[in-house]
């Protein structure tokens, strides 16, 4: 049972990069944009909210700054592929090759210009995202483990899964915003602004995958800058738009199930190569395209207008 | 005439060109590569170096010496080859993310014929063996999501991205597992092949350029002169016209992608039997998403693809010499990249579209005393006709 638990523990930790990147790719492809500059925002957050952590020494600077971070990628793409009407392909894997290249950029310049080449944040600021410990609720058998004793970004990710859901679903911004995502032409035919909507939803979409790199770097590597640190999580987040069905709600159990898969070799212990082990996550998102492809459940759940950028003046 | 008196209408306002003008067009882009430069000499200053002097250092580091050309060369052969693969991809509108998977699967089985069959058969022959299985096992495992999205129209996209990761950890568990040197200690390794396995040289870079010329030739009569190049046209402009035609789509969508995936396998089993001479997972070592904007800054264009994955090269080799000389990191290279092609994508724009600002208000209204003098059934007409005259006479002038 402990075993257990200790299982599902871990899967949350792990899986709660994949969330934040999940989350606001989801945010993003709500609005009509598919970017694929997931893994490049992702490495910009965790490069900028490690320096921020590093040089102001404030937890909530980096939890900010990686949000600016991966913002300021989401407005990078929402220009190019809103205002200037590039491809939103080509934009996206761009994003990715200068996030990847910004972040292990800054990361490294960090490390070679701090004492003995080796950076960490201060303790203090690895304590703000240490384990949640509340006296007597944390300590509860199996359930203090299982819900109050992970960092605060595990809590972040859920509330703004919970929250987006909300946005989304119940409030008249959010029923624009749809709206913006499935016809663009019908939005604006009704004066929805959808050139404001459309920035707005790549911006922060981006800040929250953002927050995902912060997550790396404050916690996955323990405050660190490891070299490549993110490493095609990003990639798997989007795959998880499609496995969550565009849904935030769904987005938690479906980020939790990949962490699962990423952290299985320290508990299932199987005469297998750690190399195949390696590979679960990857081909279980092969297996969940291909589900749901020849299913056809995605022709209805993507949003109609993604991929294709809007032009007023073609219609 | 709501619009003339001028509060309605915007700053500023789009007109598409009918025909952009190449001159045109590589003026823009030459002024957008200026400001991308200019962009980077900022960042460059942000870490406090000397632009200038980094910038030409990566000249000189990269085709300065002729121990520098030979290696920007060497670089360039599989960016080339991998470049045209995902060049094939990309006209049927096929996003083959997988470039890099398929180059290790090329590298997987070119390994395989190195390691256990040299000494059985001649050494030439060898080389037409790993030729052709990098070849098949490359095209093999681009064919898988290829034939998923033909069927089922699964996203290639992810599939192919996904199938990178997927070929990387079958090199690490080759590596470590049935593939694994005996004679070494430590670090798992592939055996390093024997010399009858590894390309020859020819003006001191192996000969591997030779054939990624050939190919860059056959891909371009290909796509240009051959009934499938035109069919790989049609399908990529329109799935519907293709089959109003009665292509059988689904057969070009396997035929092209097998092909895509071959070439990308050949530059596995050049790189591997060329330049590394034993398998490691860093085989691609990132190819395949470069080949992705290289194959896209050339327009698809084979002659083009030449010249842009040679600097390309240039510009990986360049941030590998400014990492020594000047102590920045050569993940440097990517961020370039990215600043050049963010400038490149966004040039697209204004090479399509003519930005047209709002007049000055003498000249409104002028405009307004001439629309006035102009009988009233004459007007509804010549407003929303004026933008295309503007986007004539905008492609005349540049013309």
């Amino acid at each position: 049972m402990q075993q257990v638990i200790n299982f599902i523990y871990a899967a949350v930790l792990a899986g709660t990069p994949l969330l934040f990147g999940t989350l606001g790719e989801i945010l993003t492809e709500k609005v009509g944009n598919l970017n694929l500059g997931v893994e490049g925002m992702m490495f910009m957050g965790a490069a900028v909210g490690f320096a921020c952590g590093y040089y102001t020494d404030s937890a909530l600077l980096a939890v900010l700054g990686g949000f600016a971070a991966g913002a300021l990628g989401g407005l990078i793409y929402a220009f190019l592929t809103v205002t200037l009407k590039a491809n939103q392909n080509v934009t996206g894997l761009t994003l990715t090759i200068f996030g990847v290249g910004f972040g292990n950029m800054l990361g490294d310049y960090i490390m070679r210009h701090s004492p003995g080449n080796a950076a960490f944040v201060s303790e203090k600021v690895k304590a703000a995202f240490a384990k949640l410990n509340v006296p007597g609720i944390s300590d509860l058998p199996f359930a203090g483990k299982l819900f109050f004793q992970y960092n605060v970004l595990v809590y972040l990710a859920i509330a703004i899964a919970i929250l987006m859901y909300i946005f989304l679903q119940k409030t008249q911004a959010g029923l624009n915003l749809r709206a913006v995502g499935e016809n663009p032409a019908a939005a604006d035919a009704v004066s929805v602004p959808v050139t404001r909507y459309k920035y707005l939803a790549i911006c922060v979409g981006g800040g929250i995958s953002g927050l995902g790199g912060v997550y790396v770097s404050m916690t996955t590597t323990g405050g660190t800058w490891v070299y490549n640190c993110v490493n095609g999580l990003g990639w798997i987040a989007v795959a998880l738009v499609i496995f969550a069905a565009w849904s935030p709600a769904k987005a938690i159990v479906g980020s939790y199930v990949f962490g699962g898969l990423s952290v299985l070799r320290h508990y299932v212990v199987l005469e297998i190569p750690v190399a195949i082990y390696a590979m679960l996550p990857f081909a279980a998102t092969i297996v969940v395209l291909l589900v749901t492809s020849v299913r056809q459940s995605r022709e209805k759940l993507q949003p109609k207008g993604c991929g294709i950028n809007y032009d007023r003046e073609e219609r | 005439m709501r619009k003339a008196n001028g509060k309605n209408e915007p700053l500023f306002r789009l007109v598409k060109l009918d025909s952009p003008s190449w001159k045109r067009g590589l003026a823009q882009r030459a002024l957008a590569l200026l400001l991308a430069m200019v962009c980077g000499a900022l960042l460059l200053l942000v870490l406090r170096k000397n632009p200038v002097a980094v910038y030409w250092q990566m000249i000189v580091g990269s085709v300065g010496t002729k121990v520098a050309l030979t290696n920007t060369i060497r670089m360039a052969i599989p960016l080339l080859i991998t470049t045209l693969g995902i060049t094939v991809a990309f006209k049927l509108r096929y996003w083959n993310i997988g470039g890099e998977g398929q180059v290790c699967l090329g590298a997987i089985a070119a390994t395989y014929f190195a390691l256990n069959f040299v000494g059985k058969v001649p050494s030439w022959l060898l080389f037409v063996i790993m030729f052709a299985a990098g070849a098949l096992l490359g095209g093999l495992w681009a064919a898988i999501p290829a034939y998923f999205k033909a069927k089922f129209n699964t996203n290639e996209t992810l599939f192919t991205l996904m199938l990178n990761y997927v070929a990387v950890y079958i090199i690490q568990y080759l590596r470590e597992g049935p593939w694994m040197d005996p004679q070494q200690t430590g670090f798992p390794q592939i055996p390093r092949f024997p010399m009858e396995a590894r390309l020859p040289k020819v003006l001191g870079v192996h000969v591997g350029w030779i054939i990624a010329l050939v190919l860059v030739v056959l891909v371009y009569v290909y796509l240009r002169k051959t009934k499938h190049g035109y069919e790989i046209a049609v399908v990529g402009e329109s799935m519907d016209t293709a089959r109003y035609a009665g292509m059988d789509v689904k057969k070009i969508i396997l035929r092209t992608i097998f092909i895509s995936g071959a070439l990308c396998g050949v530059a596995g089993m050049v790189q591997v039997s060329g330049a590394d001479f034993t398998l490691t997972e860093t085989v691609a070592g990132g190819v395949g998403f470069t080949a992705i904007t290289v194959a896209w800054l050339a327009k698809l264009n084979p002659a083009l693809i030449l010249v842009v994955s040679f600097l390309f090269s240039m510009l990986e080799k360049g941030a590998n010499s400014i990492q020594t000389v000047f102590n920045i990191s050569n993940a440097a290279a990517d961020v370039l990249t990215g600043i050049i092609l963010f400038f490149m994508l966004g040039c697209e724009f204004f090479i399509r579209y003519r930005v047209v600002f709002r007049k000055k208000k003498q000249a409104r209204d002028l405009e307004t005393a001439i629309t006035a003098a102009v009988p009233a059934a004459a007007q509804p007409e010549s407003v929303p006709t004026q933008p295309e005259q503007e986007a004539k006479e905008g492609a005349e002038c540049s013309r």
